[in-house]
């Protein structure tokens, strides 16, 4: 499981690093997507991955740690409302500008 | 009332955002932002003086103790940089209200807003939390920085918002490692523990190799500073002065994450290439401001520039330096905020020209012309003003160090170019005339946007005279800073038992 979890950091990484470096906003958006897709995941396997366990200390269970989950849930809330007000500026770009580049503005 | 200090500044801004959601109209916002203002200036005042008995206020929140809960740490570095971050709002406030706040949606709201980041970055001692003031500050400064309208504000905030998301999600990726390492992300917990064997010493450094990163972006550092200019130039007036000390988040978290956590720990992670990166961001500012074409650009690059000598100090561990270092920042700041509000003022009296460094129409008032004048010879560190002060404490405490000749040559150099720059463009505006066609009168300035505008510029003289007082100020927080035992022991308690303990030690 921890090489399935590895290579899924990865790949989305990878893709959302390469759709970062477009020139286009809307590339860009989903990139950033992906990426926060990646760090999740990651974050989630920083408390080390542990199957059937409840996220709750109790005397003789097992458990798995319960932090990295509450931290994954903040960064999926921090990162979800970035994304949006990236998503309303892309688009208010596209109106002001006619273009969908970075740069807000037209290709050459 | 002693005990609950050190969160009043969190929650006046706050209390005061929630207040002004509730209540739409916008006299009825003016009045309860300013005033808000002013009593956060008065409690960080407080709470500042309050520092100064060298005690190290731990507020558990929660009540929950330290490696579990999330504590607030103030120290003198802590409570001055709220301090400095209440009367940049105020003054900023001061200068919005007077029709800036009408050109957008939820200005006031945003604007207490980003001064709950800002303050929460500032008083935080757990690295997520941190994080969390981060965006809370970012969140707010990617709407301000739009407030008003127009491509140039959209353009600056596409590139702005994309970067500082992908800061954050490195910023995340350092935390992630960090908690997968060492299993805590309290800063002093984390002191703590990397000083113990037991950790994988190969990523904990690369966690925190990763967040020097993150507050290298926050701060400007040249290869990560390229965002910095034309964002500072597209954000309107006030808004630009207030994110004059958004740089400083960046420095003084890359200062106490040193301090506390890497010079016992790893103390050769930042020393080889941040005065390197640091002088370079020095020369490309110079070089920024003696190419910026407009007013507020060269404001702009001013505060890179004063981001880079700053940055240059963290490398050197050295208490001395950051204490010279901490009233550098202080003056650099105001007077950078200073350079924006009167950078708008000017550009609404020139008429057409606005604030492009070309002849014009010059402005009529005179006291903007001597306005100027105090702020270019503070900001080019001339005598007798505070710029000259803080660069020749900060030269005089590093001529010890080892890259000492390399940094005296840049930092003078890279003076003596601001000072021909602003030079130039002090002709421009004052002196070199061009007739308009027709007379228009020049906009009336109204009192609010002049008394914040003076209030700022007078920090220059003012910091001056009260260098002495202010620089023991800076020494002590600089000691306080440099004894990362005293932090650890006082967040985690003697002895690190874990048992309850009251909000103050």
């Amino acid at each position: 499981m921890e090489a399935l979890l590895a290579i899924a950091v990865g790949v989305l990484t990878a893709c959302g690093v390469f759709l970062i470096l477009r020139a286009r906003t809307f590339p860009v958006l989903l990139g950033l997507t992906l990426l926060s897709y990646a760090v999740n995941l990651f974050l989630f396997a920083s408390g080390r991955l542990r199957l059937d366990a409840p996220p709750l200390i109790r005397a003789g269970a097992t458990y798995t740690d319960p932090l990295p989950q509450a931290l994954v849930l903040t960064a999926i809330v921090i990162g979800f409302g970035m994304t949006a007000y990236l998503a309303m500026l892309a688009l208010r770009g596209l109106a002001e500008s006619g273009a969908d580049h970075v740069d807000a503005r037209k290709e050459p | 009332m002693n005990a609950h200090a050190p969160i009043l500044p969190l929650l006046i801004p706050f209390a005061a955002a929630l207040l002004q959601m509730a209540c739409s109209r916008l006299a009825c916002q003016r009045l309860i932002g300013l005033s808000a203002a002013t009593l956060l200036v008065l409690i960080t005042a407080w709470l500042t003086v309050l520092a100064d008995d060298g005690q190290l206020r731990v507020y558990a929140l929660g009540n929950w103790p330290a490696p579990f809960g999330i504590v607030l740490v103030v120290d003198r570095l802590a409570a001055a940089m709220t301090l400095l971050t209440a009367i940049l709002g105020f003054t900023s406030l001061l200068y919005a209200s007077t029709g800036f706040d009408e050109r957008g949606l939820h200005f006031h709201p945003l604007f207490q807003l980003q001064l709950f980041g800002l303050t929460g970055a500032f008083l935080t001692g757990d690295l997520f939390n941190l994080f969390v003031f981060f965006e809370v500050m970012l969140l707010a400064s990617y709407t301000l920085l739009a407030h008003g309208g127009g491509l140039a504000r959209t353009r600056a905030g596409i590139s702005y918002v994309v970067l500082n998301l992908v800061g954050s999600a490195l910023f995340l990726i350092a935390l992630g490692l960090l908690y997968g390492t060492l299993g805590t992300l309290n800063l002093a917990d984390l002191a703590h523990r990397l000083t113990l064997p037991g950790h994988d010493p190969a990523l904990a450094r690369l966690a925190c190799a990763l967040l020097i990163a993150v507050f290298a972006l926050k701060a400007g550092l040249l290869p990560l500073s390229f965002w910095l200019p034309h964002t500072y130039t597209a954000a309107g007036a006030p808004v630009a002065a207030l994110f004059a000390i958004m740089t400083k988040v960046g420095i003084v978290s890359i200062l106490r994450l040193q301090t506390i956590a890497l010079a016992p720990a790893m103390p050769d992670l930042i020393g080889h290439w941040l005065t390197t990166l640091a002088l370079a961001t020095v020369v490309f500012a110079a070089l920024g401001v003696v190419a910026a074409v407009r007013l507020r650009a060269l404001a702009a690059w001013l505060t890179l520039l004063s981001a880079g000598t700053l940055l240059v100090t963290p490398a050197q561990a050295n208490a001395q330096v950051d204490a010279a270092a901490i009233y550098y920042l202080v003056q650099s700041t105001l007077a950078g905020a200073a350079f924006f509000l009167l950078a708008g003022v000017i550009a609404g009296q020139r008429g057409p020209a606005a604030d492009q460094l070309m002849a014009g129409p010059p402005p009529q008032a005179t006291w903007l012309k001597v306005a100027f004048l105090v702020l270019a010879t503070t900001l080019a560190g001339l005598p007798p003003f505070s710029g000259f002060v803080g660069k020749l404490m900060l030269l005089t405490t590093l001529r010890e160090v080892s890259a000492g000749p390399a940094i005296w040559a840049v930092l003078l150099t890279a003076g003596f170019v601001v000072m021909i720059a602003l030079a130039r463009d002090g002709c421009y505006l004052v002196w070199k005339h061009r007739a308009t066609t027709r007379e228009e009168p020049a906009e009336e300035i109204a009192w609010q946007i002049a008394t914040a505008t003076l209030l700022l510029v007078a920090a220059g003289p003012l910091l001056a005279v009260v260098a002495r007082p202010l620089s023991d100020y800076a020494e002590r927080a600089a000691h306080q800073l440099h004894a990362p035992g005293t932090y650890v022991n006082a967040v985690l308690g003697p002895g690190r038992t874990n048992d309850r303990r009251e909000a103050t030690p």
